[in-house]
């Protein structure tokens, strides 16, 4: 029937996780993508990676964009990985992760299922672009 | 990639992923959506529906954060759906209701979901009716949809609910908003959050005088609004609302005010109390059968509307689409009327030939 026009959006969550207190980065984000027509769900400051997970399954998101200044990534991320697992939500969302993140811990990123890093000097236009190109079919 | 029919059995079962995609797919009008929304009504009927608006900055997300600690308290489920607006250019949108939602993180028993506003023709408001309908199958005891409160598409939206409350804010105006049509008007019940700040009392009394004048439906308000018969307003005339009418009938409806401090948890159990008097109220009266009906007929309206002008955007698509015919009336050559008429012939002369036949 031709009344059940599709009116898909990509939805993300910008996400804070750990104790890092900034999120200027993760603003400019979540305003950019908005510009780019996504919806955007912003987790807050100060986030349980358990918080995290709840809210992309939850929302649903397509994309979860994790910004992290902190250098706790490599305990961070692997948690909320797992609890992404545990909803049978890891296979068909796309996890970035964004902010101070060494050349050397991203193999590792990588191999828990980040499909790309963007650190510091990064184009909002090529993070845009990714998530267009790559955010899951579902 | 999972088939319609397991995704329901899921939601059914109570999978938390399968609710939200499912919400998702109602979002997206996916194809077979509607097939999976009518198989829902099966199980729906069980939650209360509560609707929570009230202008920007009035402290709605804190006060429905509070409303679902304490219902989680009470050993009750929760479903939430906040609804953020969305850009009209770019239809991109931040939806940050949820970071005020602090108080039952990790706790999955509490599902919140954000919701935009995509697409038009009371779109939003038909989503967010399926996903109430989503979270009801789902099991959940308690449904709150939290709205912007800037407009009539709130309206639509919080008509969805059994119980609606407007938050006012102290010193929102002077007394001469509350005779203003709109949103006051469709309260069962009025909240003065912030009550801690200056302006918090002569708030609380311009809503009693409002209430007390009965202008303008606040004191008698239903969430449908406008099927309060003649004869409750008659029978409260003294607006005691205690009081039963000679059949011994229950009174009408008169909106409480409640006051909260919603950051302290002030006042939500008295809110609460509220929502629970309602409930009684909607169902010891009848209006609850009434309130149902009225949505199920609005939901068919809106459904038939969509329908009717999705055929039509392909009627429009076929004839080289609306802007040459736009063009036209620029032109002078045509008006915006005889176009209409001319689109709409056939669809009359079709449904004249089906009426001869009967």
């Amino acid at each position: 029937m031709s009344s059940e026009q599709e009116q898909e959006s990509i939805r993300c969550l910008v996400a804070k996780v750990g104790l890092d207190g900034h999120d200027r980065g993760a603003h400019v984000i979540a305003r950019a993508f908005r510009d780019a027509g996504f919806e955007v769900i912003y987790s807050g400051l100060h986030k349980a990676p358990e918080e995290i997970v709840q809210a992309a399954v939850q929302e649903d998101v397509d994309v979860l964009g994790i910004s992290i200044l902190s250098g706790a990534h490599d305990t961070l991320v692997p948690k909320i990985m797992d609890g992404l697992e545990e909803y049978g939500a890891k296979e068909d969302t796309l996890v970035l992760a964004g902010g101070v993140i060494p050349d050397e811990d991203r193999d590792e990123l990588k191999a828990q299922g980040v499909s790309a890093v963007f650190g510091p000097g990064t184009s909002i236009e090529e993070t845009i672009e990714f998530v267009r190109e790559n955010a899951p079919q579902r | 990639m999972r088939t319609d029919e397991e995704l329901l059995e899921a939601l059914l079962a109570g999978e938390h992923r399968a609710l939200a995609r499912v919400i998702s797919k109602i979002e997206n009008r996916s194809p077979g959506y509607r097939n999976l929304v009518s198989a829902l009504y099966a199980h729906t009927g069980e939650a209360d529906v509560i609707g929570i608006t009230g202008s920007p900055g009035a402290g709605k997300s804190t006060l429905v954060d509070k409303l679902a600690e304490t219902y989680r308290d009470r050993g009750e489920t929760v479903g939430i759906i906040a609804i953020d607006p969305s850009s009209p250019f770019t239809g991109g949108a931040v939806l940050g209701d949820r970071i005020r939602m602090a108080s039952t993180v990790g706790d999955m028993d509490v599902f919140v979901r954000s919701m935009s506003a995509r697409g038009t023709l009371g779109g939003l408001s038909t989503a967010t009716a399926d996903a109430v309908k989503a979270m009801d199958a789902f099991g959940k005891d308690k449904i709150i949809i939290e709205t912007v409160g800037a407009g009539q598409n709130e309206i639509d939206i919080v008509r969805t609910a059994d119980t609606v409350a407007v938050l006012v804010p102290p010193g929102s105006g002077d007394d001469i908003q509350t005779l203003k049509a709109g949103i006051l008007e469709i309260a069962d019940v009025f909240v003065v959050n912030k009550a801690d700040r200056d302006g918090a009392d002569r708030t609380v009394r311009e809503l009693q005088d409002m209430i007390q004048l009965g202008d303008g439906g606040g004191g008698i308000g239903g969430g449908d609004g406008g099927h309060h018969s003649q004869e409750v307003i008659d029978a409260h005339d003294d607006w005691d609302g205690e009081v039963d009418d000679a059949e011994g009938e229950v009174a009408g409806w008169t909106t409480p005010i409640v006051e909260t401090v919603a950051t302290r948890g002030t006042g939500v159990g008295d809110l609460i109390d509220e929502f629970a008097a309602h409930r009684t109220y909607l169902v010891d009266s009848g209006e609850h059968a009434d309130q149902v009906r009225q949505r199920y007929a609005e939901e068919i309206r809106t459904l038939l509307r969509e329908d009717v002008h999705a055929m039509l955007e392909d009627e429009l698509a076929d004839r080289g689409g609306i802007d040459d015919l736009a063009e036209s009336v620029r032109a002078g050559e045509t008006d915006p009327y005889s176009i209409a008429g001319e689109l709409l012939a056939p669809v009359e002369d079709c449904l004249d030939e089906l009426d001869a036949r009967d």
